[in-house]
């Protein structure tokens, strides 16, 4: 057990449940509903006040609040980990208002919402992995005028994504994109997936798990239905690479998790550590280490 | 002897105009716009279409690439991709399709027809990127090759158009649109702000690769040295109407029109 487990308890009186009002919730699932039918596709919806500032998650908030129930668990992360302010604050909010059981356990939660990260621990069917986003439209870069971008989608003309891939090399020799890295999904449609690092877009490619996609102040909804392909954009001669530094976890010893650099102390001294607090501080037990959070 | 209808050559029989616009209407209303107009293209032509400012030029040019709607009139093209269509009922799909790999449009002003913030490798590459080009090996080969066959220094290969001079854009958006190698080329005052030297080498240019890669071009300018150099045939257009047509040097010579007899007038003896 750790702070962030709780059992499902009281709700905060005065406000309906899960904040959002039934109307507004079923709206949102409706929307959703036709974002699952259309895998990839943006769902313009009616993005609500959300009592935080938009950039906050606001999006991601309204999907889980349009999903959540009695019976989920929740588990709510920032940057892959659940003790930032983000990942905090979130958490409480649906503790108060839905009164569910929150967690920190990867496997045990039925609804994940994550700024930033996808949870090293693999996903499994009935799970939904809910994403904050802050930019949807991935043709933006070289497309300023949304009746266009639309058009584009509609038609399938991607050719202008590549663009962007194709100055990363002229200008650095290889696809630099190390974040938000673009892919196809169900090789139609064209999506962001959040600035993710592109080390974890292979996670999304025929994910067990629901992944649904909120940005609330560009009022937009996607998603990827369990088992659908989820393809990093490339070049034939300069294929999708994930490039990490040749480091291990300073806590837990991982090698095939991604790191965040952290200044340790006032000398300066720098550790590696996983981003993803929950699988580090599994890993530290496992190897029956007191744990340490990064 | 009949031969049956199937043995036919379809698409591309040399007789067969590429392009056949009929009755093209576009009014803005306040005579300003294009009214109709009706003339054909042939495989390998240049056809220029000259007149003063405000003579619907441009609106017809427009019209054809696709910028804007026409009232009334139809326009006939053979396609290499879909055969004969009618350009005006196509699909969006269709004439996206057709206007990135068939057409070429070069604007007067660079900056419309390029984008300035995307090198100049990108700036070419993009048409075969969006026609399924994904090996940045062969979209770099291309490039180079087209920036040289347009004189342009392939070392800049990796420079913004925003660094380069007028010409060098210019020569730039044209090397965009013809690296898809494309049948049609619409060109809207090419070489208008462009200085004289610069004008004569781009033109010298184009002539060259027009005819090397046996293009149709329409060619809209106010400039009669330009048509002289360039076009086969002309079309001199007044209040958005076509007053003369016919060979270039017969209109240039000989014009019948009083205002072709007045552009010809006016044109500075050097």
């Amino acid at each position: 057990m750790t702070a962030m487990d709780r059992a499902a308890g009281p709700r905060r009186p005065g406000y309906n449940y899960a904040f959002l009002d039934e109307a507004t919730k079923r709206e949102i699932r409706r929307k959703l509903l036709k974002a699952v039918a259309i895998p990839g596709h943006q769902v313009p919806f009616s993005s609500r006040e959300m009592p935080m500032p938009p950039g906050w998650g606001t999006g991601g908030i309204q999907v889980t609040a349009s999903l959540i129930g009695p019976s989920d668990v929740l588990k709510v992360i920032d940057q892959g980990s659940d003790d930032t302010t983000n990942a905090v604050s979130i958490r409480r909010f649906f503790a108060e208002t839905a009164g569910v059981e929150t967690t920190s356990s990867t496997r045990r939660a039925s609804i994940i919402q994550t700024r930033h990260r996808v949870p090293e621990t693999p996903l499994s069917e009935g799970q939904i992995l809910v994403f904050q986003v802050p930019l949807p439209e991935p043709l933006r870069f070289l497309e300023p005028r949304e009746s266009e971008t639309r058009k584009l989608h509609a038609l399938a003309e991607y050719g202008s994504a590549y663009v962007s891939l194709y100055e990363q090399v002229a200008r650095h020799g290889r696809i630099a994109q190390s974040y938000d890295y673009p892919v196809m999904v169900g090789a139609r449609y064209l999506m962001r997936p959040s600035p993710i690092p592109s080390f974890d877009n292979p996670k999304l490619d025929r994910s067990p798990a629901l992944l649904l996609f909120g940005a609330g102040r560009e009022r937009r909804l996607y998603a990827v239905p369990p088992y659908t392909s989820v393809e990093s954009l490339s070049f034939e001669d300069r294929p999708f690479r994930i490039e990490l530094p040749p480091r291990r976890c300073d806590l837990c010893g991982a090698t095939d998790s991604f790191l965040d650099e952290i200044v340790a102390d006032d000398a300066g001294t720098r550790i590696f550590a996983c981003s993803d607090s929950e699988y580090c501080g599994e890993r530290q037990r496992a190897q029956g280490l007191s744990v340490v959070a990064p | 002897m009949t031969l049956p209808a199937t043995s036919l050559p379809t698409a591309l029989a040399p007789e067969q105009p590429l392009l056949q616009v009929r009755g093209l209407t576009k009014d803005y209303g306040a005579g300003r716009g294009c009214r109709d107009i009706s003339f054909t293209l042939w495989p390998g032509e240049i056809l220029g279409i000259v007149g003063e400012s405000g003579a619907g030029k441009s609106t017809l040019l427009d019209c054809l690439g696709g910028f804007a709607v026409p009232d009334a009139g139809r326009a006939d093209y053979a396609s290499r991709l879909f055969g004969p269509v009618e350009i005006f009922g196509l699909s969006e799909a269709r004439r996206r399709r057709l206007a990135r790999s068939e057409w070429g449009f070069v604007h007067q002003d660079a900056r419309r027809g390029l984008r300035m913030s995307v090198s100049a490798g990108g700036n070419v590459g993009e048409r075969l990127m969006a026609e399924g080009e994904r090996h940045y090996g062969s979209l770099r080969a291309r490039a180079t090759d087209w920036l040289q066959r347009l004189e342009l220094d392939a070392d800049r290969i990796d420079d913004p158009p925003s660094q380069f001079s007028g010409g060098m854009r210019q020569r730039l958006q044209i090397a965009r649109n013809l690296v898809t190698e494309p049948r049609l080329l619409l060109m809207d005052e090419p070489t208008g702000g462009l200085d004289l030297s610069v004008q004569a080498r781009l033109l010298d240019l184009l002539r060259g690769l027009v005819r090397g890669l046996d293009l149709s071009a329409v060619l809209v300018t106010h400039d009669l040295g330009v048509v002289r150099l360039l076009c086969d045939r002309v079309l001199v257009m007044e209040g958005g109407r076509i007053v003369e047509e016919g060979l270039t040097d017969q209109v240039l010579e000989d014009p019948q029109h009083p205002h072709s007899q007045r552009l010809v007038a006016s044109i500075l003896p050097v």
